[in-house]
């Protein structure tokens, strides 16, 4: 465990992505199977602990100091893991790091045990740890290690380490489990490459960059791209072979279990990319509607009987076994047009392909699509592209629909976590209805380094108010938000909900009565 | 300016000599009567002189610690507990996330890091005035005699800490150095200077500070800071409520940091608290 700690600090406070990658790669070289596997699934995030939740760590520590100085301290510190390794009580100076486990046994000895032993067990390693022990141990309890490492950037090491090609890790990956002993046997040379199933895998999407309007158009020629819309739900990857049939997020998070309607209707042996959606005969409703089934182990009979799922379909990563990925985009989509003749059925429709003679034309359709349609945009995607893993610059670009803007009153504030912990970043906006400024929507993002500073000052000399974290501030500060769209929501008291609102101005000039009013955000309800 | 000799010389040589309109020179120890009330200073362990005030008013006392800390430090004189109905506590690191370790660990951690990055320079970020001295003690009782190079700020004080017989070992100029002497050496500087243009001249430095605050990592990564070094001139938790309880006290007002919580852990054992804001302290301030 020792080891695995002083990983994660080097990981966490090492500004080079150079010397984070040679530190994951000697730790791989000086740790044993299966420690290394453990380690490495906790850094990709691919280590779930069933028997231990993050609550029932927050009691054992509530348990052991006053709760009221916990919440102060976890306020102030921002992280669960390191609020607790500091705050737990230190037995004098122990140190018996020699004695505690690896990573591997500490894991084992959580997942085996009933669970109304796991709390006491945790307990008795954590009084015999150093706070650095602990913090790595309740990171690996609890998942979430937030120490700046990106899954790409371990398994960059993992390549580096065993003298591979990145992708042809990133391939296999989500074929492999914890904890990758055949990997490592691979990496270590000692073994072939692991094989894996592709019709039973998630395999990495390929990802779009939003396109730069002043550079991009000029230099691209339209001829060599196609052009769909972007709709407005959540992408998905089918992944069937006829016995298995599972739907993945672009995560890699199984979500079957929310779609059956979906899944039954998956025929034939395929993996296919594009874009879940609700709604009757191929129509999609708003993504609120699309809401109300994620999120749910099992859907409602309503929402099954209202809300049908289907997916608008945009490419073919395999055709039965046969990996299409290094084909160029055009072939692919021919393949996928032949193969949805057969097996289609009523839940899979084909993305459309928008014709356009120039980029001009192509911003005529994009403006018609928001205004007369209310679409997101539109996707461009280079007709020769293979499909590769990631967001590669180039091949495929998003277009969005302009951003909506309103002036918003700042209402509360409350620290952020992370590298923002202890800055006030995560605010509350509001706006006129009436004589009152009601909430309508959270931003945490949008403004740069020095201007969260300027915020964080703002909201310490302008607090009215406390509610544990939170701040409520004088309603006097204008911020201009900007936010993709908006919709109903009887769950905000402005019955309006805004989706991915950021902050787009801070105006420190504009007094708060001349923010925007309920009626005219209204009118942007989708 | 009513202060402890060594103080009094700090004062001077930071602000000049005619920072204050007259200075009264006060010895630990030595009461001084003033009217009904009688004036005595004791030390506070924070930095070479600092002082606790004790204030004895017709049977009744008070204790102002100002910046404290009780652990043993060979560069200050060791804190002495005062016994007191009223006690007025610091409480920079009044939560009890802050448990600071033996600096004598953290001291060892960075010179094993002095010896595994021979190629690269150690730049530890410490306030000019106590901490830097601390720091170089530490660093000379670990058995460390190469020679420290210091920026520009640091030289006076570490002369007139000389001055008072603490024993800082083999100081250079880092001014006076070319690139290629920094290597496998240690350099110590203001926690400004390591992000301004001066830290230019070092080669691929490896950034240390040392301070209390580096108890919290995120905090840590905000600075820039590589090898955070847990060594503080302010009571830890522990430090202070264990201070609370043995000097008997049972009014306390608690400043300087974060009252909210050293308040609450007060009342919570029966003791009058009370916060005690005071105007231009920013939170965070210090160290």
């Amino acid at each position: 465990m020792k080891r695995f700690a002083e990983l994660l600090e080097t990981l966490v406070l090492t500004p080079s992505r150079n010397a984070k990658i040679a530190a994951m790669a000697r730790y791989f070289q000086t740790t044993p199977d299966p420690d290394r596997g453990f380690a490495l699934a906790a850094i990709t995030r691919d280590l779930t602990l069933s028997n231990l939740k993050a609550g029932a760590l927050r009691q054992l520590a509530m348990a052991r100091v006053d709760p009221e100085l916990f919440l102060m301290s976890y306020d102030y510190v921002g992280d669960l893991a390191e609020t607790i390794s500091l705050i737990w009580p230190h037995p004098g100076e122990a140190d018996s790091s020699s004695t505690l486990q690896g990573v591997a046994d500490f894991i084992t000895g959580i997942e085996s045990r009933p669970k109304v032993d796991v709390a006491n067990h945790l307990a008795a390693l954590l009084d015999s740890a150093t706070p650095a022990e602990r913090w790595a141990m309740i990171k690996l309890a609890t998942g979430g290690l937030r120490v700046g490492v990106s899954a790409r950037l371990a398994k960059t090491a993992l390549a580096d380490y065993g003298g591979q090609d990145l992708a042809e890790i990133e391939k296999i990956w989500h074929g492999l489990e914890p904890p990758y002993t055949e990997l490592f046997a691979w990496l270590d040379g000692r073994a072939a490459a692991p094989r894996i199933q592709p019709g039973r895998t998630f395999h990495p999407m390929m990802l779009s960059n939003p396109i730069d309007e002043a550079r991009d158009f000029d230099r691209l020629d339209a001829a060599d791209y196609q052009a769909e819309w972007k709709w407005d739900g959540i992408r998905v990857q089918l992944v069937f072979d006829g016995e298995s049939r599972r739907i993945f997020s672009r995560t890699g998070d199984d979500v079957s279990a929310a779609f059956p309607d979906l899944v039954a209707a998956l025929h034939g042996h395929a993996v296919l990319d594009g874009e879940l959606l609700v709604g009757q005969d191929f129509q999609p409703l708003a993504f609120n509607s699309l809401q109300q089934r994620l999120n749910r182990k099992t859907p409602a009979k309503t929402h099954l009987r209202d809300l049908p799922a289907f997916v608008r379909v945009y490419d073919m990563l395999f055709d039965g076994d046969e990996d299409l990925r290094d084909l160029p985009l055009s072939a692919r989509r021919r393949r996928l047009e032949q193969w949805m003749r057969e097996y289609a059925g009523d839940r899979l429709d084909l993305s459309e392909i928008l014709p356009f003679d120039d980029w001009e034309d192509l911003a005529r359709l994009r403006l018609e699509g928001a205004e007369i349609h209310g679409y997101e945009g539109l996707m461009i995607k280079g007709r020769q592209s293979p499909y590769v893993a990631g967001r590669p610059k180039g091949p495929w670009f998003k277009w969005k629909r302009d951003p909506r803007m309103i002036d918003t009153v700042m209402m509360y504030a409350q620290r952020g976590h992370g590298r923002r912990s202890s800055f006030y970043s995560d605010f509350t906006f509001g706006i006129w209805r009436g004589n009152e400024i009601v909430p309508v929507g959270k931003a945490y993002s949008g403004f740069t380094d020095d201007e969260l500073r300027d915020l964080d000052k703002w909201v310490r000399a302008n607090t009215t108010n406390r509610f544990g974290p939170v701040r409520e501030v004088e309603k006097r500060l204008v911020v201009e938000l900007a936010f993709d769209s908006a919709h109903d929501s009887p769950r905000h008291k402005s019955g309006i909900a805004l989706r991915f609102p950021r902050i787009n101005r801070i105006r420190w000039d504009k007094p708060a009565d001349e923010a925007d009013n309920i009626e005219t955000v209204r009118a942007l309800v989708d | 300016m009513l202060a402890t000799p060594q103080t009094i010389a700090i004062m001077k040589q930071r602000y000049g000599a005619h920072c204050a309109g007259s200075f009264q020179e006060l010895e630990f120890g030595t009461p001084l009567v003033d009217g009904p009330v009688t004036i005595t200073l004791f030390p506070a362990g924070h930095i070479l002189g600092s002082a606790q005030v004790r204030l004895a008013y017709r049977g009744r006392v008070a204790v102002v610690t100002g910046d404290y800390k009780t652990h043993a430090d060979s560069t200050a004189q060791n804190f002495e507990l005062v016994p007191c109905d009223l006690f007025v506590t610091e409480a920079t690191f009044g939560l009890p996330v802050f448990q600071h370790p033996d600096p004598r660990q953290e001291i060892s951690r960075l010179l094993a890091s002095v010896q595994a990055e021979p190629e690269r320079c150690h730049v530890i970020g410490a306030y000019a005035l106590g901490k830097a001295q601390r720091v170089i003690r530490l660093i000379r009782e670990a058995g460390h005699d190469a020679p420290i190079f210091l920026h520009g700020a640091q030289e006076k004080l570490c002369a007139y800490y000389a001055s008072q017989g603490i024993n800082l070992g083999n100081l250079q100029k880092a001014l006076d150095r070319d690139k290629a002497s920094f290597p496998g050496h240690i350099v110590i500087a203001p926690p400004s200077a390591l992000r301004d243009r001066w830290s230019r001249r070092l080669p691929d430095p490896v950034v240390c500070q040392a301070s209390g605050w580096m108890t919290i990592k995120q905090r840590a990564k905000q600075s820039g800071v590589e090898l955070p070094l847990v060594i503080s001139d302010h009571a830890d938790w522990n430090e202070l409520t264990d201070t609370i309880t043995a000097t008997g006290a049972d009014t306390i007002w608690v400043t300087h940091g974060r009252e909210d919580a050293l308040v609450h852990w007060c009342r919570s054992r029966g003791l009058q608290a009370e916060p005690l804001y005071m105007q231009g302290r920013e939170e965070d301030a210090g160290e």
